[in-house]
């Protein structure tokens, strides 16, 4: 058992390129578990953005690659643990349809590490910053989406 | 290489596969996008759905003293949002739940004629209400209101980083601001509360929520896993500090449960399906098969004056023997039995899974009473609730998972219950305390406090087990008082006496003439021979190893939660902390709340308390659980799912999606469309989530709203 502690934050500053991530959680769990980070002045890296959902459930599979389409470097869904799903099992039916996501974004040549569903619960504050913190080093490592690199291009020509 | 960059390359071409498809779903948004034009007409009247372009969108930033304030550069969100296409007003304010603060947003929603609210502060699961009733209060429809959480998931989580808390905290302003430019009015819907109560678990606390809920008027089920009520408290012996004996003080109660005409009191009975909601819960019940029946059971069946009257004849020709559970099995009992002598109901109960199924029982027990039914099947009883209370206790850790300790290596270390029953006139020796090895009595004890409590290791529970430092001192008291000459030593960390009289008692039983010993114990090691046992430790005051010969070792285990709580948590959808403990509504404001509504927790299915607090809590859970019905309604959040009819193709992937069976196909105007049953409906948006043609509408979370959020962090956009 280790303490709840803070994250190594990357360095951050003009010239450095930040990540934009899109965050899609569920209320009961996962949105309170992000809380309860807060709560506890759990540290970690600030490249998240929240949409708040009732349910992973609701999560259309078109959200995440909307958010894709916009230019999101990473979208991260979170939601509760299996069995612990305040609406008995709607991130069963989630994590059904982000592997099909995640299938799609392999196919189109997208990196599929940039999308991950992830389960925290209500309790587990010191997870999330876990979470948060290792989604925004994958995408680090994975440079800025081919999206808005292309459609850069695309402007600029 | 090559296959990287040719993977890269093909992206745009699906990628723009990818955004033909989006728009068929989601076209609704494209009229609602941030590109609408703010400076339009004034807003409509409040109260109408407002049309896209005419949202008046105010923004109030709340500084919560420093704690958002100083992270981030509140000046810099505020010039930021007011470049944020709909928001017409920006303010922002010191502490914006005060009475102050909601002054500010009643009246900049009366002056500025907005048609939605955000306030970027704490978190929508803290002042969302207050936010909204302020909302409400200046004349808007509550469900126009939206928060942005610059509090706990952005300024508590980089205090350090000015720069990237401030851009999150314009991103989080943008995204509540498009969320609220689409919000609609909503009215939640009111629903009767069955005016009756249910209460799992009849240990001291559920049986005191149980009284309480009787004595208010309202009909309670109280449901007990064991044979009898009691729970944990009836195998104690005495009880810290007033040393006022357990059983005593407890079994009153248990007369007064089975005696209360407003509880209907179900032992050896589980929780076995739950469905509905706050006011509605539809509780199955498992009656396990008991072998025996009551009088009333008998009665019904056509017996008349038959049922147990619990005189034991059917015990004394029962040839199986097993061990009590109930004395931690040091005492036998037969297949057939009840706990102890005070049990509540006293019907006898068969261990089906011991019994032999001789008959000699039913022999015994004779023709008159015909009490006894060794085909007897479970039964399923089905009751309407309208709120419940959790109160599923705990168990003792298995304390030989520590094997430094020697528990069931050594004869003679036994578990702080063991010692209750043990000291226990009522227990299997008649309370006199001697070693399971040699049946002596011992004259030097070892306590060893923390017994996988406050343990890190990974082997144990990370938390305070909170009453073993004071039945440990009281365990002391006794074997000084029973036993002439006998000397505790108690093995402590810290000595934490911290209740009402707790740490009087604590200088009593030093004055005793106790011995303490700081330090953790490494470990036991007994004597072959004798059968005695010697602890090691460090003295951590005197600094120097300790190793200690004692007759007898008393380990004040650990508990942990009650092996079915996660089995009936999730029953009734409530969440549990790191350790197993139920999670309460907040840890401070509402300790005795669930997430569910309708669902409360009483004792230590919340986290270790010892009785006083495990009765204050049943206390706070029953009055909690009697407002509902004493209102007589609820309202529910009116996040319902809704079929658009008109996109709705009848294909019915949503019906078998729904969990709690809310959807149905119906015909209607020749043709096959989907229908909510808005009463069923919880709003998880499963099916809207799925829906191919994006006919189901999530109200609260609509389509068009999420893509906005997600379309105004990603694309942003200025006015």
């Amino acid at each position: 058992m280790s303490a709840p502690g803070n994250f190594e934050i990357p360095e951050r500053g003009p010239g450095i390129w930040q990540p934009k991530i899109q965050g899609i959680v569920c209320n009961w769990c996962s949105y309170a578990g992000a809380d309860l980070a807060g709560g506890g002045r759990i540290q970690y890296p600030p490249d998240i953005r929240i949409v708040r959902v009732m349910c992973t459930g609701r999560i259309d599979s078109l959200f995440v690659l909307k958010a894709f389409a916009d230019g999101a470097d990473g979208v991260l869904v979170s939601g509760c643990h299996f069995g612990d799903c305040h609406y008995l099992e709607g991130n069963y039916k989630a994590a059904k349809r982000m592997f099909m996501v995640k299938r799609l974004m392999k196919s189109i040549g997208l990196d599929d590490r940039r999308f991950r569903m992830t389960f925290v619960s209500a309790s587990e504050g010191a997870k999330w910053g876990a979470v948060v913190t290792d989604v925004v080093n994958t995408v680090r490592e994975l440079g800025p989406s081919p999206i808005t690199e292309i459609r850069k291009e695309l402007e600029n020509k | 290489m090559m296959a990287e960059k040719k993977s890269t390359k093909k992206a745009p071409s699906k990628k723009e596969d990818t955004k033909k498809a989006a728009p068929m779903k989601l076209e609704v948004k494209k009229q609602a996008a941030p590109a609408a034009k703010p400076k339009a007409a004034p807003a409509a009247a409040a109260g109408s759905t407002t049309k896209p372009g005419e949202a008046r969108i105010g923004v109030f930033i709340c500084h919560c003293g420093t704690n958002i304030a100083g992270s981030m550069d509140i000046e810099a969100v505020q010039e930021a949002s007011k470049k944020i296409p709909n928001v017409a007003f920006v303010d922002n304010y010191k502490y914006m739940c005060s009475m102050p603060g909601q002054t500010v947003i009643h009246k900049a929603v009366k002056d500025q004629k907005l048609t939605g609210v955000v306030v970027a502060a704490c978190t929508p699961r803290l002042h969302e209400p207050t936010f909204r009733t302020a909302t409400k209060d200046a004349g808007l429809n509550p469900f126009r209101f939206e928060m942005a959480n610059i509090r706990d998931q952005n300024s508590w989580v980089h205090m350090h980083d000015r720069v990237g808390s401030t851009d999150k905290a314009i991103d989080a302003i943008k995204i509540a601001v498009a969320k609220a430019a689409l919000l609609e009015d909503l009215h939640p819907k009111s629903v009767p509360v069955e005016p009756t109560a249910m209460v799992v678990g009849a240990g001291v606390g559920g049986m005191q929520a149980a009284l309480d809920l009787a004595a208010a008027g309202i009909k309670t089920y109280l449901i007990e896993k064991d044979m009898s009520i009691g729970g944990r408290m009836s195998q104690l012996d005495k009880t810290f500090p007033t040393l006022d004996c357990s059983q005593c003080i407890l079994t009153p109660k248990m007369v007064d449960v089975g005696r209360s005409p407003n509880i209907e009191l179900m032992t050896w009975s589980e929780v076995h399906e739950v469905e509905g909601y706050i006011g509605n819960f539809d509780v199955t019940i498992r009656k396990k098969a008991r072998g025996v029946m009551t009088p009333a059971e008998a009665e019904a069946k056509g017996i008349s004056g038959g049922g147990c009257n619990g005189c034991g004849d059917c015990e004394n020709v029962c040839p199986v023997i097993k061990p009590n559970e109930f004395e931690v099995g040091m005492k036998p009992r037969k297949a057939i039995y009840v706990n102890h002598p005070q049990v509540v109901p006293l019907i006898y109960t068969i261990d089906f899974d011991s019994c032999v199924k001789c008959g000699l029982c039913v022999t015994a027990c004779g023709p008159e009473k015909r009490a006894i039914d060794l085909e007897m099947k479970d039964e399923f009883v089905k009751v309407k609730v309208g709120t419940v209370i959790l109160a599923t206790g705990y168990d003792i850790f298995p304390i030989e998972n520590k094997t430094e300790w020697g528990y069931k290596q050594y004869e003679n270390v036994i578990t702080s219950l063991e010692f209750e029953r043990l000291i226990c006139a009522s227990g299997p020796t008649g309370g006199h305390l001697v070693r399971p090895s040699d049946g002596k009595t011992p004259m030097r004890v070892g306590f060893v406090l923390c017994a996988g409590s406050r343990d890190n290791t990974g082997n144990g529970k990370p938390y305070c087990s909170r009453f073993c430092c004071m039945y440990s001192l009281k365990h002391a008291h006794q074997i000084i008082e029973k036993i002439p000459g006998c000397v505790p030593y108690l093995f402590y960390m810290d000595i934490r006496s911290f209740g009402k009289m707790y740490e009087e008692f604590y200088y009593r039983i030093q004055d005793e003439g106790a011995k303490f010993i700081r330090g953790r114990v490494a470990n036991i090691l007994e004597d072959p021979k004798t059968k005695n046992l010697t602890i090691y430790t460090d003295d951590t005051l005197l600094n120097r190893p300790i190793a200690m010969d004692v007759d007898l070792v008393v380990l004040a285990a650990a508990i942990q939660p009650a092996a079915d709580t996660n089995r009936t948590r999730k029953l009734f959808g409530v969440s549990c902390s790191m350790d197993g403990w139920l999670l309460e509504a907040h840890p401070k404001l509402n300790p005795c709340g669930t997430t569910t509504a309708g669902v409360f927790l009483a004792g230590v299915c919340q986290g270790p308390k010892d009785i006083p607090d495990t009765v204050a809590s049943a206390e706070g859970a029953a009055s909690a659980a009697s407002i509902p019905i004493h209102m007589g309604e609820v309202e529910l959040e009116p996040y319902f799912a809704m079929c658009i009819e008109e996109k709705c193709a009848g294909c019915g992937m949503c019906v078998n999606l729904c969990p709690y069976s809310a959807l149905a196909l119906i015909e209607k105007d020749g043709r096959t469309v989907m229908q909510v049953t808005e009463a069923k409906c919880k709003g998880c948006g499963t099916c809207g989530g799925f829906c191919p043609g994006g006919a189901i509408k999530m109200n609260h979370f609509t389509t068009p709203q999420i893509v906005a959020q997600i379309d105004a962090f990603l694309l942003g956009g200025e006015q």
